[in-house]
Formats: C-alpha cells, sequence, structure tokens
C-alpha cells in the first residue's frame, strides 16, 4: 500500500460536501440537537423600554412558580463575573442588564428550568420597573442628540483606547480617509459635482437554527457547546470575564444552521456560562425567531455621497460622510464602520478622496456584521451615485466606469496598490452578461423593462491570523485541526482538499476535526471570507510541515533512498517497533507585510492581503400601474481566484445573491418607539423559491498570487451589488430612482407618482 | 392520581409500533426530539412558515411545530430518518445538485419533494416552484433545489421508484 502513489485530484474539484449524508439524512449534529444529563434550559426576560434606568426588579412571583430552578438578574452575574461587560471591540455590553436599559428586548433576566414552557411562564412574572429616558433611534439625529446611549465609551483594545473615557457622545468610533489634496479644494475646480443621499435599513440574519449555546461546568473548568461563527474568541473573552485560564474554557461548535455574521463573537455564551456556574448544572438557551430579531440586525445606515467630475468625465474628487446605525452595543459594528469605510469611494480611480465613517449608538437592537461587513451598504450608495452621475452627464454608465476604473498597478483610496486587473475584468463581463450595448426589449404598455449592473470592491481583514494542526497516522491518513467553522459555506470540505492535495492523499482520508479549543489551534473567526485564504494557507503550510516531518522520519530509518517504495506503515514500523504512531505538522499564518493605516488619513501601503472583487447585473420588468417590480435575471460576476471546489464556490457566489435580493427588494425590519413590530416570518418575509429569478453565476479564471493554490475567499462577494443593480434597472425601466431599499411595489409607485408632478399621500 | 397534563399515546414510528408519555402541550417537534432523540425535523420560526419542522403524519407532511403530539395517537408518523441507511433518489439527487449548505432546511424539503414527485411525477418548474414555496431556505440554495427536484423526478419516473 503507498498512498503516494494514487493519484488524487483534490485541489479543482467539486467534491460534494463531507458531511452531504448526515445533512440529507437529518442526522448532522447542530447545537441545536444537544441535551445533556440534568440540563436546565433557560429564558431570556427582556425589556420592554428602550431607554430607562432600571429602578426595581422583583423576581419573587418566578422564583416562587413550581418547576423553575433559578431566576438571575445582573448584580448576580457579578458573583461570576466581576465586571461582567463583554465586546469585541468595546467592553460595553452587559450580560444582563445593569442599571440601564438601552433598546427594547435588551436581556434583563433569565429563568432557569428543567422544563422551557416553564421557563418561558416565569418570565412573564419577573416584574420590572424602570424610569424612562430619552431614547434615540435614528442615527442622524443621534449625532447631535443631548441623550446618550452611553455614559462614557468603554474601549476593549489597545487599537481605540484613545476613546476611553469619552463621555457626552453617540459616535462609538469614526473612522476617517484622506487621500490626495483637499477635496473642497477639488470641488471648487470640477466642471460638475454631484451630491446624493442613501439609506438602508436594517435587516436581519434570521439563519433557520437561532443562536444557541449549552454550557456545561466541569468541574475543573466549563465547556461551552455553541453555535458560533468565532470558537477561539468565545474562550478568550469567557475566560477574561471569569478571570480563568483560557485553557480551562473550552469552546466546541460542530454544524451551524447558517450564521451569516448572525453568530459571531459572543452572543448568549457568556449569560449561558454565567447561568450554568452559578446553577452549577448545563444550562441550554436556544433563541426563538422572534428573538433574534432583538438580538442581533444588519446596519442600518445613511450614505451621503459626493463627487467632481472634470470635463472628460473623470471623477476629480469624492466626499463620503457614512452614519452607521450601530444599535445600543459596540460589537463589531465600529470595525464594520471602519473596514468598509476604507472602500467606500468604491473602485475609482480618483486623486483627491475624503471619507468620514462613523458608527454610531441608538436605542435599537446591536448591529453587527452581516455577509458583506457593510459593503451592500457602501455600494448601494456608490453605484447609484455611479449611474446618476452618468445619466447627467450624459455618458453611457458603462463607459463613464470605464474612464474611472481602478487599473491594475494604480493606487486606491487607501494608498495601497492594486496588484491584479480583475476589476477591469469583472466590469466587462457585468456588462456583458446584460448584452449592455445591444438592442434591448424595453417593454410597452404599463410593463416597462429595464437592465442595469453595478459593481464593488472590498478589502479582506487585516491584521488577522489562523492556526491548523495536520496529523499524519501511519496509515498515511490525515486529519486537520483547526478552528474554522463550516456554516454552510464548505470550508470543512475545502480544507480537506487542500490537505489531500499537499499529502497527494484521496480527499476521502482526511478528516476534519471541528472546531473545540482544546484541540484545535487559534483563529481570528469564521467571517468576511477569509477562511478559505488565511485557514486554506495555514493548514497547507501545517500539511507541508507534517510531510516534511515524515520525510525526515523516513530518512532517519533509511526508506528514503532515490527510488525507494517504503510504504508509511513501514516507516513508523521500522521507527516504532509497531506500525502506529504519528508525525504532527502544525502552521500558523497572519499574511506577512501588513501596514496598519494611518489613523489620521487611513493611508497604508498595504492594507490588505487580497482584494475582493463583484458584480451584479440585473433585468427587472415593472408594472408601472402598482410599481411592482419583478426581477427577471441576475448575472453575477465575481473574482474568487483559482476555484478549490468550483461548485461550492458557485453556490456561494448564487446563495449571497439571492440574500441580498431579499434584503433589496422586501426585507426592513420595522420599528415603532424602539420596539420591532415585524419579529415573524409572517411579516418579514425572506425569499422563497417563487422569488428567485433566473441567476446566472460567472467566475473569473483568475488566481491570487499569495493565495492556497491561487485561491481567495468569495463568500460575501455575490452580495456586494445586487441591490445597486436592481436601482439601476428599476432606472432604467420607468426613469425613476429609489434612495432607500427595500425597492417595494410601494416605493417605486410613489417615485413614479412623484416623478409625475401627482405625489402619493401618506396613507 | 393521573397527572392532567400527561398522557400516553400509542403510534407508529418510522415503521416501528412506539408509545409515548407525552405533555399535553407537546408538539409533535417536541415528541420526536425529547422522546426519542430525532432531530431530523426542527423547529425554527416555529409557526408554520418555513417548513424545517416537516413530518409525515399519515401520510401527509405536516408543519411539526404547529401539531400537538396529542394528535398523533393512534396515527402514523414517518420521519426524514426514516431508512436513513440507504439514501433514495431524491437525496441522491440534492447531494449531486448541492442543493443545500446548512442544511438546516434540507429535511423539510425532501420530504415535500417526495410528496410532490408521489402526487406529480413529472413537475414542471412552475409546479416545483408553486409546490416548495412554504419551505425557506435561508442559505439560498432554490437554484439548486430546482435542479435536484427535477432530477429525481426524471429519474423515478424511469426506474417507477417508489419513494418511502
Ligand atoms: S418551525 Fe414549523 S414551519 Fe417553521
Ligand atoms: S441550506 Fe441553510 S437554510 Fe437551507
Amino acid at each position: 500500500m503507498n498512498d503516494q502513489a494514487i493519484q488524487s485530484q483534490a485541489v479543482g474539484a467539486s467534491h460534494p460536501r463531507r458531511e452531504a449524508r448526515q445533512k440529507v439524512t437529518g442526522r448532522v449534529e447542530y447545537i441545536h440537537n444537544l441535551r445533556l444529563p440534568n440540563m436546565l434550559y433557560g429564558k431570556i426576560c427582556r425589556s420592554t423600554v428602550a431607554h430607562a434606568k432600571i429602578v426595581s426588579i422583583d423576581t419573587s412571583e418566578a422564583e416562587a412558580y413550581p418547576g423553575v430552578e433559578l431566576v438571575l438578574t445582573g448584580e448576580d452575574i457579578r458573583k461570576v463575573m466581576p465586571d461582567p461587560y463583554f465586546g469585541v471591540m468595546f467592553h460595553d455590553q452587559p450580560v444582563l442588564a445593569l442599571d440601564k436599559v438601552r433598546y427594547v428586548g435588551e436581556p434583563v433576566a433569565i429563568v432557569l428550568s428543567k422544563d422551557s414552557n416553564i421557563a418561558d411562564d416565569a418570565c412573564a412574572m419577573i416584574d420590572v420597573q424602570y424610569e424612562e429616558l430619552e431614547p434615540v433611534f435614528d442615527e442622524l439625529e443621534a449625532l447631535g442628540a443631548s441623550t446618550f446611549v452611553h455614559e462614557e465609551l468603554k474601549p476593549g483594545i489597545p487599537e481605540i483606547s484613545f476613546l476611553k473615557g469619552v463621555r457626552d457622545t453617540n459616535v462609538g468610533f469614526p473612522y476617517q480617509l484622506r487621500h490626495g489634496n483637499d477635496v473642497d479644494a477639488a470641488f471648487e475646480a470640477a466642471e460638475h459635482v454631484f451630491e446624493h443621499e442613501f439609506r438602508t435599513h436594517p435587516s436581519a440574519h434570521v439563519p433557520l437554527e437561532p443562536p444557541v449555546t449549552v454550557a456545561e461546568p466541569t468541574g475543573e473548568g466549563l465547556t461551552i457547546h455553541t453555535a458560533n461563527q468565532s470558537p477561539s474568541f468565545v474562550s478568550y473573552e469567557i475566560s477574561r470575564l471569569l478571570g480563568w485560564p483560557q485553557s480551562k474554557v473550552r469552546t466546541r461548535v460542530p454544524f451551524l444552521g447558517g450564521g451569516f455574521g448572525a453568530k459571531l463573537w459572543i452572543r448568549l455564551e457568556a449569560l449561558v456560562a454565567a447561568a450554568a456556574l452559578l446553577a452549577k448544572r448545563p444550562v441550554k438557551v436556544s433563541l426563538s425567531m422572534e428573538e433574534q430579531f432583538y438580538t442581533i440586525t444588519k446596519h442600518g445606515a445613511t450614505l451621503k455621497i459626493k463627487s467632481g467630475v472634470d470635463k472628460d468625465g473623470k471623477i476629480i474628487a469624492r466626499k463620503c460622510n457614512v452614519f452607521w446605525n450601530g444599535g445600543a452595543y459596540a460589537d463589531i459594528g465600529p470595525a464594520v464602520a471602519f473596514h468598509a469605510g476604507m472602500t467606500a469611494a468604491g473602485p475609482y480611480d480618483i486623486a483627491d478622496v475624503a471619507i468620514d465613517s462613523l458608527s454610531v449608538y441608538t436605542n435599537r437592537p446591536v448591529a453587527g456584521a452581516m455577509r458583506g461587513f457593510g459593503h451592500p451598504q457602501l455600494i448601494w450608495a456608490y453605484e447609484n451615485h455611479t449611474d446618476m452621475m452618468a445619466h447627467e452627464l450624459g455618458i453611457d454608465p458603462l463607459e463613464f466606469r470605464r474612464r474611472n476604473i481602478l487599473r491594475e498597478g494604480a493606487e486606491h483610496a487607501t494608498g495601497t496598490k492594486l496588484n491584479t486587473s480583475a476589476v477591469e475584468q469583472v466590469l466587462e463581463r457585468v456588462a456583458a452578461g446584460v448584452d449592455w450595448g445591444k438592442p434591448f426589449d424595453k417593454g410597452e404598455g404599463t410593463i416597462k423593462r429595464g437592465r442595469g449592473f453595478a459593481i464593488g470592491i472590498k478589502a479582506s481583514i487585516a491584521p488577522s491570523t489562523s492556526e491548523a494542526i495536520v496529523r499524519i497516522s501511519s496509515d498515511g491518513s490525515a486529519t486537520l485541526y483547526c478552528s474554522s467553522v463550516d456554516m454552510g459555506q464548505g470550508s470543512d470540505t475545502a480544507h480537506a482538499q487542500i490537505v489531500a492535495e499537499v499529502l497527494d492523499i484521496p480527499v476521502e482520508r482526511v478528516h476534519v476535526v471541528h472546531p473545540d479549543t482544546d484541540v484545535t489551534p487559534y483563529d481570528t473567526g469564521t467571517l468576511g471570507s477569509r477562511s478559505l485564504y488565511h485557514m486554506g494557507n495555514a493548514a497547507r503550510l501545517a500539511a507541508l510541515d507534517a510531510k516534511d516531518k515524515l520525510d525526515q522520519l523516513a530518512k532517519e530509518v533509511g526508506a528514503a533512498e532515490p527510488g525507494s517504495n517504503v510504504p508509511i506503515w513501514e516507516i513508523f514500523a521500522r521507527k516504532n517497533g509497531m506500525p502506529v504512531g504519528n508525525v504532527v505538522g502544525t502552521a500558523s499564518f497572519t499574511p506577512p507585510g501588513h501596514v496598519p493605516p494611518d489613523p489620521m488619513t487611513g493611508q497604508s501601503p498595504d492594507i490588505t492581503p487580497y482584494w475582493m472583487f463583484g458584480g451584479t447585473a440585473a433585468e427587472v420588468e415593472i408594472d408601472t400601474e402598482t410599481g411592482r417590480v419583478t426581477i427577471v435575471k441576475l448575472v453575477n460576476v465575481a473574482d474568487a481566484g483559482k476555484l478549490i471546489n468550483p461548485k461550492i464556490v458557485e453556490h456561494q457566489i448564487s446563495g449571497a445573491s439571492i440574500m441580498q435580493l431579499g434584503q433589496t427588494m422586501q426585507e426592513k425590519v420595522h420599528f415603532d418607539f424602539g420596539q420591532v413590530t415585524n419579529a415573524s416570518f409572517a411579516d418579514y418575509k425572506i425569499p422563497s423559491m417563487l422569488d428567485i429569478p433566473e441567476i446566472v453565476n460567472d467566475l473569473l479564471d483568475s488566481e491570487e498570487a499569495e493565495g492556497p493554490f491561487g485561491a481567495k475567499g468569495a463568500g460575501e462577494t455575490g452580495s456586494f451589488c445586487v441591490s445597486s443593480a436592481v436601482a439601476n434597472a428599476v432606472f432604467d425601466a420607468v426613469g425613476v430612482r429609489v434612495h432607500e431599499m427595500p425597492i417595494t411595489g410601494e416605493t417605486v409607485y410613489r417615485a413614479l407618482r412623484e416623478a409625475a408632478n401627482d405625489p402619493l399621500g401618506e396613507d | 392520581m393521573t397527572d392532567m397534563n400527561k398522557q400516553t399515546i400509542n403510534f407508529t414510528l418510522n415503521g416501528k409500533p412506539v408509545s409515548a408519555e407525552i405533555e399535553i402541550h407537546w408538539t409533535l417537534v417536541d415528541l420526536l426530539q425529547r422522546g426519542f432523540d430525532l432531530y431530523g425535523a426542527r423547529q425554527s420560526c416555529g409557526q408554520g412558515l418555513c417548513g424545517c419542522c416537516t413530518v409525515v403524519f399519515n401520510d401527509k407532511p405536516v408543519s411539526g411545530c404547529l401539531t400537538l403530539a396529542a394528535l398523533v395517537d393512534g396515527g402514523t408518523i414517518s420521519t426524514i430518518e426514516n431508512g436513513e441507511e440507504e439514501l433514495d433518489p431524491v437525496q441522491e439527487a440534492f447531494i449531486e445538485a448541492g442543493a443545500f449548505q446548512c442544511g438546516f432546511c434540507t429535511p423539510g424539503f425532501v420530504l415535500m419533494t417526495r410528496e410532490l414527485i408521489a402526487q406529480n411525477p413529472d413537475p414542471s418548474e412552475e409546479d416545483i416552484r408553486v409546490f416548495l414555496t412554504g419551505n425557506l431556505c435561508r442559505c439560498g440554495t432554490y437554484p439548486q433545489i430546482i435542479e435536484a427536484v427535477k432530477t429525481a423526478a426524471a429519474r423515478m419516473r424511469t426506474t417507477a421508484h417508489v419513494p418511502v
């Protein structure tokens, strides 16, 4: 037997997902399924007001209710977590509300019972008295408000320690970028100046498996079984809160029933960990679908964009002001402001750029990262803006983009040079996807047809780190230990393919160990399309290291002469006396060369290990009598580098575009004085099969120089441009511009009536 | 004294006669999870709007989150775990087409697809969309699901395979 001799086509082939069988038979492991002996169920009692001081919490009736084991409030949490505030960037979010509540739905108490229905009933018996404070909900109003969501800012990481103790503000984090010369002077000199404002609404991730966590005290430590995208961070943060060594907090994550950013950082883990330690028993909290809407949303934002254009149709200056409605706690919002802010000026070659991107606290549920990390919102603004300028200038939108696009070697507004021509290819292919420039049937009568397209850019997260271990067994099979979470994007399969390719063994002979911080090493998190590049590289390097060690061992036992064909088991047998044993390779991968951006100007010669590019074109049909928009076709173009598993990549692009299509056309979280009023699939409609148009996915044949086998991340790319492509197509069809998502029939109909000088009243 | 909240029911589960002591407010999902450690029918929306909890009750797919366990007494229940040793053409087609990502919605789609093909062995794309519109997939695998359904139906027509 010699595995080395088996030819495997590991990388580049569309292997089915390794867990496919378990998924179609309903046997796949989710935390949703986990029940432990002696386990209690926790139900959360939530704030009913948006902003208030807590005067008193009376839990006596709930405690007396038969079957209730324990009721905990914020003060109880202090017994195990002395300073019970968590957060990935700011330590601003209490495990349970302390002193104050900051949004409707904020956890105030938790009831534990062996029976989840009893816990639920008892929650309603908790009497909380509030002294209400003036709330603030809108991101622009929050800027000038005299009411403050937080008394002072509480940064939790050194990079933002300059914000420590800042008071009397709702701005959590101000990102700024200055490129070239003063933009205002450039506007003076420009032939044309355009200024537009756009809004996007908060929407909800709503993975079909809502967040769920089980915490289990083990005597010498704590095991957290959780549906989470960042297991290493969970152990890090929970150990910090408890004042324990990280090694005593074990976090394990099997498959997720969807993530999309909803299950990043700390969701329920801190609360469930504290509850389990206080109850001295395993505790499980599973959110309901309704509770998801109170737990995490995608940022709504106001985006102002101003451009100066010269007489040749070249954009010479751009100013972007972005205001992110971050809700009551920072979560990763400041990083969204920062990270998305970086590319707010788009994939265009503009000499003078000024960007201010502010994350703003309001009395709404927390806004976090959601597929695209703020970029779908930004691209919504800048690609509407691009078409609007082209229209006003009388230049074809494709031609206008060609004149302004960032070309290989040109400097992006961040100061980092573009090292690929993919962006131009994306543009040409996306336009070709709807036969741009060729004749098109614009419809007749009350049915009008249109087409449009958009392109977008995103930098990868930097700096970030992935570590991996690869173990080769004496039969030549291999085990990969890594903390990447497979939430449906297929990382287990892709990483196994990479290891198989390096070791030249069949993919089936690689086992992937799911995140378990007792055994799998550190990873920043499964987010921002970073896993394939970062963990892919770590897995590749760890496999190479293991292979080197095997070669070394072969030498030691005299099995390495040229032409020698000693099987792996015999190498181990010669060493250990029996055909047993392992070699273990390890690797830690942090992309080299990253230079943190200058805090004043945002400039850096190396801001990202790789760029992501995508484009979408849309064909729409509009009924002018009702405003109803039907999407006829979507064409997604993505630069995903070399494809490790072409089918899975294609399905990621397609799925991301469908998710964004929902947010473009129908999804919006509605609020009434801070209360979510449509927290159910009855009122919050995500796309169903009837909402899906023809979808074409076109993947560029490119190669990312430093990526594993030329690959890079793409899970978000399909989300970038759907909204603006649809808006541009709507304009093409009926000549009206929608400034706010979602693009419902009502919005379009109102815009049509407005354009006809016959605006519709409010009811 | 008998507990008014409890009740014993007898039914056929995946081909085997079983009995269970239930609490009267339990749903079918509670029954399968708490009583039989079957997690393929899973609660998501809890309102009959997503199809994740689909279970076949007396030969018809139902939402397990809306069906009271007590109603199952004397009936027949079949879940996605039924006959799991051997994949059927629907499951095989789902794997080939890549018709799932996270897999949370998959059991519901598989069961509904079997029902669709039983009712209509040659469904058009429109038939598929209409029949499966009550099942949601947040990962957005709908195009692949449609492809899988077409493939499965075509194969089942040629082999006249009878779905379990
Ligand atoms: S959980 Fe039953 S239909 Fe959604
Ligand atoms: S595969 Fe994730 S919800 Fe359908």
